[in-house]
């Protein structure tokens, strides 16, 4: 009688193994096709990180909007992590005041171009108070100054099968003919915030039309429903993909190779 | 066979036991899960601090800012990596498991039964009778340690209905995607930096809560306490003392 009612059991908790396996290849399946799988989904780690992406992703609108503060909230110290790249080519650019800097912007996007910083700054400027906070426990709020990144986005041309908007800096080896080599502080975000309207290409900050040292000049990203960490900085080349597998180790940004999560909406 | 589901841990009542069921199955497998992750919490919860050991108050703080309290720790940056990808891991084990006990508590009467205490118990004199004699390391009967005394109740009641919402609520706080929705979350604790003061000492709390907790399972019989725990009897008082 045991014995039989344990092999029913054994039967049932078979049964519902394979229904939750299947279910779970299927949730899977659901959330690749929908972008609710960030690139750093492997591993242990990456079941919490598949679930905090996928959650904000369903379940925060992509219209949000962050808080704008008002300039009178401006913190006092705008604190910098990192220093400028010492490459030699920026280095060369700065010292010319960025005259001959060149943004260009590539990959699965109709018209492939390159913008000057005095382009840029013909384009429709914006001005956004924000709160940023690192993911050491800090945060400040600064004014930024720039062209919203979905304006730039619409002039190129972004095909349908773009995934992705890939940021590299100059403290990046973005020349790298073999990109699975490129290391440095590159980063990736998803189309949810490469179209939110508050996502900047910012080149000024706290009222001057221009940024400070340290900050990222002549143009770096923001993107405020994140952490601080993934506004990349000192910007030379954006590229529009559908995959970041072929990246540096393929986990979408460099700060991740380093052991950070990749999504930073948390 | 009684042998096995008793080593899972399952409620089969055999001829030999000698005792009364102490903890459900639901109460029992949610503990242990909380207790694996809280863990996980608080190893990376000290990971992340680490890497800036100030408080502030307000929505912005770093160095150079006024604080609120310097913790007497050096600033490590290095682990935060790590710690916060095993922060939110745990964090989703814990919600998820609250997800299953919270429901189960009240249609199980679980809390109303065995957490809420008697109006008459919460009587001044009886609360600091207990208290003293926690204090002095009395040992509680058989009869007392069948069911939790009102200070146990009200200990309990406070870690699930406020310590453990709180430090949810101050932990999503946190998050810029969360408050871009819910910007009231964020404002309502003051400011970002307060949601990670508030996150912070919510978690001195449950640490604390711990100890003492631990402190009272020995008190009453570790062997006996954890055996409850784990398969729902505690068997002879006897044998375990």
């Amino acid at each position: 009688m045991s014995e039989r009612l344990s092999r029913r059991k054994l039967i049932a908790t078979g049964v519902v193994a394979a229904a939750g396996a299947s279910g779970l290849g299927i949730a899977a399946r659901l959330a690749d096709r929908y972008g609710l799988i960030p690139p750093d989904d492997g591993g242990i780690y990456g079941v919490g990180e598949t679930m905090t992406y996928a959650a904000q992703r369903v379940l925060v609108s992509r219209h949000a909007l962050a808080r704008e503060y008002t300039r009178s909230d401006i913190s006092k110290i705008a604190p910098i992590k990192g220093a400028a790249p010492e490459d030699e080519t920026y280095q060369r650019l700065l010292a010319g005041g960025f005259r001959d800097w060149r943004l260009k912007i590539d990959g699965l996007v109709a018209r492939p171009s390159f913008f000057s910083l005095a382009e840029l700054k013909r384009f429709p400027s914006e001005s956004h108070v924000f709160h940023q906070a690192c993911e050491e426990g800090w945060s400040f709020i600064a004014e930024w100054i720039g062209v919203p990144l979905s304006y730039v986005l619409n002039l190129v041309g972004v095909r349908p099968q773009a995934k992705y908007v890939v940021f590299f800096g100059f403290d990046t080896n973005f020349e790298a003919a073999d990109k699975q080599t490129i290391k440095g502080k590159w980063n990736s975000i998803d189309m949810a915030d490469a179209w939110h309207r508050q996502t900047l290409l910012a080149y000024g900050m706290n009222g001057q039309e221009f940024l400070p040292a340290g900050h990222g000049a002549p143009l770096r990203v923001r993107i405020p429903r994140q952490l601080g960490g993934k506004s990349t900085k000192y910007l030379s080349w954006i590229t529009v993909t559908d995959t970041v597998k072929d990246i540096g180790k393929g986990f979408g940004a460099g700060g991740t190779e380093r052991g950070f999560s990749w999504y930073a909406g948390i | 066979m009684a042998e096995i589901a008793y080593l899972a841990g399952l409620a089969i009542r055999g001829s030999d036991s000698l005792d009364s069921p102490r903890h459900s199955a639901v109460v029992r497998i949610t503990h242990w899960i909380t207790t694996v992750s809280f863990f996980g919490l608080l190893v990376s919860g000290i990971a992340i601090l680490i890497a800036h050991p100030r408080l502030y108050w307000g929505e912005t703080g770093g160095v150079g800012t006024p604080s609120l309290i310097d913790l007497p720790i050096p600033f490590m940056i290095g682990h935060s990596g790590w710690g916060r990808y095993l922060h939110f891991l745990s964090a989703w084990i814990s919600v998820l498991t609250g997800l299953v006990y919270a429901p189960f508590g009240l249609l199980s009467h679980h809390f109303g039964k065995n957490l809420l205490p008697a109006r008459a118990d919460l009587a001044w004199s009886r609360v600091a009778r207990i208290v003293w004699n926690d204090l002095r390391w009395r040992r509680p009967t058989e009869e007392e340690s069948l069911t939790y005394n009102a200070v146990q109740r009200l200990a309990y009641l406070a870690v699930v209905f406020v310590l453990f919402p709180l430090i949810i609520l101050t932990g999503l706080a946190m998050s810029p995607a969360i408050a871009s929705v819910v910007p009231l979350l964020r404002s309502g604790f003051g400011g970002q930096q307060s949601a990670r003061t508030i996150h912070f000492f919510v978690a001195v709390a449950l640490v604390l809560f711990l100890c003492v907790h631990i402190a009272m399972v020995c008190l009453a019989g570790f062997a006996g306490r954890v055996r409850a725990m784990i398969t729902g009897y505690s068997a002879a008082r006897k044998e375990c003392s």
